[in-house]
């Protein structure tokens, strides 16, 4: 990954972020095949031609859209984070659009649209040179279509199957089919619900049984288009004993107007197999002043059967606003959940994220360790819940979340619910909410380093219980993210 | 709820509130407008996006009337004795249903503190009384106080001069006597503890009764710059009985308020406890233990706001759940911009005996100032099992080193009832509650 370009420079604690240019802040022009404005039983059947599905994937996107508007009419919107945003009208936004392309799509690199390669290397996705020094698989996402993947062929020895989902729809329809809604089922809540109707495109991976995938799958996302909402679906399955790694990687050029991005993952481990999923999230925060950004709803839940794993790391620094819980049913007995989180809202940027452990099964395990920094004008609320349901003999939780603030205007939040419902379970939570310590600074900057390198320093430090938890190349990536995205804010 | 059954809900206690003896015309004034708050609010009942009572379903409020009791005063000394704490040193006052009764109280006057009829001062002491009554406890938007100021009865007020450090304890003693079911209590007290002043008051509630009944107590503690109050509460309810109380005090500079709660026993209790640091240097102290059996629902709802630089605030719950038992603890702290300096720690440690039991904890923070220090954590678990073996191989029997654990965790919170007599008090109850607790055996 390239560093920073922006040359250091000295910054005061009134200095604005944006003041620095948004480094992916660039547009491509292409030219999309957009559905009309506006979402109505046409959108939704629109999609799903353009897609090609089969009949019981309309029928299922109906199914949503029909609760949808039941849940729009009686207004359940989620309305209990704490975040502020206008009303959003979902009849004024644009539900696909798709890059020009040959029909079939490109079968290899070089077919690639070339103003599409370019954009994703402003982006650093160098596909060509990941292929072959990171052993990393790349099925990049452009404005909600599969453009290239790569290593297909090494994963498909093995039995792995990773695509886009739309392929996935029409080469493996029975694991879809199974799967699709079984962990956010389409009544779920209202922005589950949007994205099961109008869903464009998403990744697909499942490693059969026994199988450890050898590279880390990785999908780049990107929002395109003005005014056009994204809605990814991803469904990922380790079967049994099986073994995944997934990275997702976003960034976002700017816009005047705000996007909406309502994702849903969903992941399924069963019997003795691990998902380990990060993220880091790095999308348009909107203008210092607080104008545009994305707005990133997302539902990620996973289900752990007997004896499984699902990890989540999300390194969140970018959107306008977040609200996201990436969550586990610990189902299965003896099954382990995991969130590691560093959550990070500058100038305008609000952020209400935290995770869902829910505990069926016996000897479950879970771990939550959240880092949540504010800045400037930011708001950072960690919200989450524990709950122990009563046959979860044994069952531990350890939560630890720290905030940390910077600035005398910002916001740090910390909400969690504890339901236990089961005497043998034990459950340990902690918080801390401070400034960065001026005892640390203090002996820091005696040895000669500056005040910014130092605050950087000690967040680094303070956040590396969580950027461990990341694939290499990713921790790499997310500790620059912090360092950039809070230059101005300390110094 | 129906609009139909809310209007038959407010129906049965708007009898009560035409009986009401608005007292002087600026209070009658005052019950009106909480009257017309609570007819508008109604019980919040609703199940969905009623966080402040998420984990308490007070449907039950809905399915019947609560009629207000009677006074009543043939209760002797005696039995007073036998059923609270009790010290001929303290300042007694007694309050039975709904009653301030100066023949059963004991040891009012003194040289510092003036104990009187609340309704009544409304009139004698109106300067007094009317720039604070419902300041520190607004009724909007809170339909329990607004019930309370609209049907409360006498109420109490305790004046704490200027300066005065109060050797011995004021003790308010409320009381539900024996009698049929169904019956609602207002209980309202005051205490006005002018600048500089020290004391310590206890809050004792007892219910002789068998049935199900309804308690609605408001506390305000109106505090002077430097004024420091300890208060001590303790609810003992039946196992039917609705008890929801709330505790409000604003602190002026360098007040210091500390307020500890011992609760067990009802059907629904609530132990609602807001401290609102206005300005510079105030401190706070809210601890409590609840001990839950059988089918009880007790709920913590416990919040300190910090307005102005250099507030310090510790909450620090603790719980003891069996049987089918429910609690709740729903603490928040609110660091308004500007308040640098602020210290903050929040706690809630939970002991669960039993399957069936369910903890349901929130310690929530809320912080919008960069130079502060604030910490909580929250943790549930039972019996610690080491612990346990490292009794029993001291040859302690399970059951009464699971007894030593068991009041041990207690204790952390028992030992801070300052009043000696109090603390022995609770903790000849916990050797009664201890053991009978519903805990698959281990007690």
């Amino acid at each position: 990954m390239t560093t920073s370009s922006t040359p250091p420079q000295k910054i005061s604690r009134e200095t604005d972020l944006s003041d620095l240019e948004y480094r992916w802040g660039f547009v491509t022009d292409v030219d999309a095949d957009i559905a009309p404005k506006g979402l109505t039983e046409d959108t939704v059947r629109f999609i799903s031609a353009k897609k090609n599905e089969p009949d019981w994937l309309l029928e299922w996107r109906l199914k949503a859209f029909r609760h949808w508007e039941t849940l729009q009419a009686e207004d359940a919107e989620p309305k209990w984070a704490k975040v502020k945003y206008p009303p959003i009208d979902y009849q004024d936004m644009i539900y696909y659009s798709a890059p020009k392309s040959p029909e079939d799509g490109p079968k290899s690199m070089d077919e690639v649209d070339p103003e599409l390669l370019e954009a994703f290397d402003k982006l650093g996705v160098p596909l060509h040179e990941r292929e072959k020094l990171a052993g990393v698989a790349v099925d990049a996402v452009f404005d909600s279509v599969s453009v290239a993947t790569t290593f297909a062929d090494k994963l498909e020895e093995l039995g792995i199957i990773f695509c886009s989902f739309n392929e996935a729809v029409q080469n493996h329809p029975e694991l879809v089919k199974k799967y699709l809604g079984s962990v956010v089922p389409y009544t779920d809540n209202f922005f589950a619900t949007l994205n099961s109707a109008v869903f464009s495109d998403g990744s697909f991976a499942y490693v059969p049984p026994g199988v450890k995938c050898p590279i880390e799958l990785m999908t780049y996302f990107r929002i395109n288009t003005e005014g056009s909402g994204q809605f990814e679906r991803t469904l990922i399955i380790a079967d049994k004993d099986a073994y995944v790694s997934y990275l997702e990687g976003c960034t976002a050029p700017i816009r005047r107007t705000s996007q909406l991005h309502a994702a849903v993952v969903e992941l399924i481990a069963l019997d003795d197999a691990e998902i380990k999923y990060s993220t880091v999230q790095n999308w348009f925060p909107g203008t210092k002043e607080g104008v545009g950004g994305v707005y990133n709803f997302v539902t990620k839940r996973g289900r752990a059967d007997r004896n499984s794993k699902i990890s989540w790391t999300q390194v969140e620094t970018g959107s306008a606003i977040t609200w996201k819980y990436p969550s586990v049913i610990l189902r299965g007995d003896n099954s382990v959940g995991e969130f590691y989180s560093v959550a990070l809202a500058n100038n305008h940027q609000q952020a209400d994220t935290g995770t869902k452990m829910i505990h069926i099964g016996k000897n479950t395990k879970s771990a939550i360790v959240s880092k949540g920094i504010s800045a400037g004008q930011g708001q950072n609320t960690y919200r989450g819940q524990v709950k122990i349901m009563p046959g979860a003999e044994n069952s531990t939780n350890h939560t630890q979340c720290d905030s940390l603030l910077i600035g005398d205007r910002c916001g740090a939040h910390t909400v969690p619910y504890i339901e236990v419902q089961n005497p043998t379970a034990r459950l340990e939570h902690e918080a801390s909410t401070s400034k960065v310590s001026d005892d640390q600074l203090f002996y820091l900057m005696q040895r000669g380093i500056s005040e910014e390198e130092a605050h950087h320093m000690i967040i680094t430090g303070w956040s590396r219980d969580v950027i461990r938890e990341l694939p290499f190349e990713f921790a790499m990536e997310a500790s620059q993210l912090l360092k950039v995205s809070l230059e101005g804010a300390v110094g | 709820m129906t609009t139909a059954e809310r209007t038959k809900t407010i129906e049965s206690y708007a009898a009560d509130f035409s009986k009401t003896d608005g007292g002087a015309a600026w209070l009658a004034d005052l019950r009106k407008k909480a009257w017309a708050e609570f007819e508008k609010l109604g019980f919040p009942t609703a199940r969905r996006g009623n966080e402040l009572w998420k984990y308490t379903d007070l449907r039950r409020l809905d399915a019947r009337a609560f009629v207000r009791g009677e006074a009543e005063t043939a209760l002797s000394g005696e039995e007073l004795r036998k059923a609270a704490p009790w010290s001929d040193e303290w300042h007694t006052a007694v309050v039975i249903n709904v009653r301030f009764a100066p023949e059963a109280s004991h040891n009012l006057t003194a040289s510092d503190i003036a104990i009187s009829d609340l309704a009544e001062a409304a009139g004698t002491q109106q300067s007094t009384v009317e720039p604070v009554l419902t300041e520190i406890a607004p009724f909007e938007d809170n339909p329990f106080v607004a019930l309370n100021t609209a049907l409360f009865e006498t109420g109490l007020l305790i004046n704490v001069n200027s300066g005065a450090e109060l050797e011995q304890p004021v003790h308010i003693l409320h009381v539900v006597t024996d009698g049929p079911e169904n019956r609602a209590f207002y209980p309202r007290t005051l205490v006005i503890a002018e600048p500089g002043s020290s004391a310590t008051i206890v809050e004792t509630f007892i219910n002789l009764s068998e049935g199900s009944q309804l308690t609605v107590p408001v506390l305000e503690v109106s505090l002077g710059e430097g004024a420091n109050v300890r208060h001590f509460r303790v609810q003992l309810e039946n196992e039917h009985s609705i008890h929801i109380g709330t505790t409000r005090t604003e602190q002026p500079a360098d007040a210091v308020f500390e307020s500890t709660t011992f609760a067990t026993g009802p059907a629904i209790g609530r132990n609602d406890v807001h401290t609102n640091l206005a300005e510079e240097g105030a401190e706070t102290t809210l601890h409590g233990l609840y001990i839950t059996d059988g089918d009880s629902h007790q709920d913590n709802e416990i919040s300190t706001t910090h307005q102005k630089p250099h507030g310090t605030s510790h909450q620090f719950y603790k719980g003891i759940l069996a049987g089918k038992s429910r609690a709740v603890f729903s603490g928040k702290v609110l660091v308004q911009p500007g308040a640098m300096k602020t210290v903050a720690e929040q706690k809630d440690l939970n002991l669960l005996l039993s399957h069936g039991a369910e903890i349901d904890t929130k310690p929530s923070l809320e912080i919008y100032a960069d130079d502060v220090k604030c910490a909580h954590g929250a943790t549930a678990g039972h019996v610690d099992q080491s612990m346990l073996f490292y009794l029993m191989s001291r040859g302690v029997s399970r059951e009464e080193a699971a007894m030593m654990l068991v009041t041990g965790f207690a204790s952390e919170i028992v030992d801070e009832f300052e009043p000696e007599p109090l603390r022995d008090f609770l903790y000849a109850k916990l050797e009664q509650i201890i053991p009978a607790l519903d805990s698959e055996g281990i007690l």
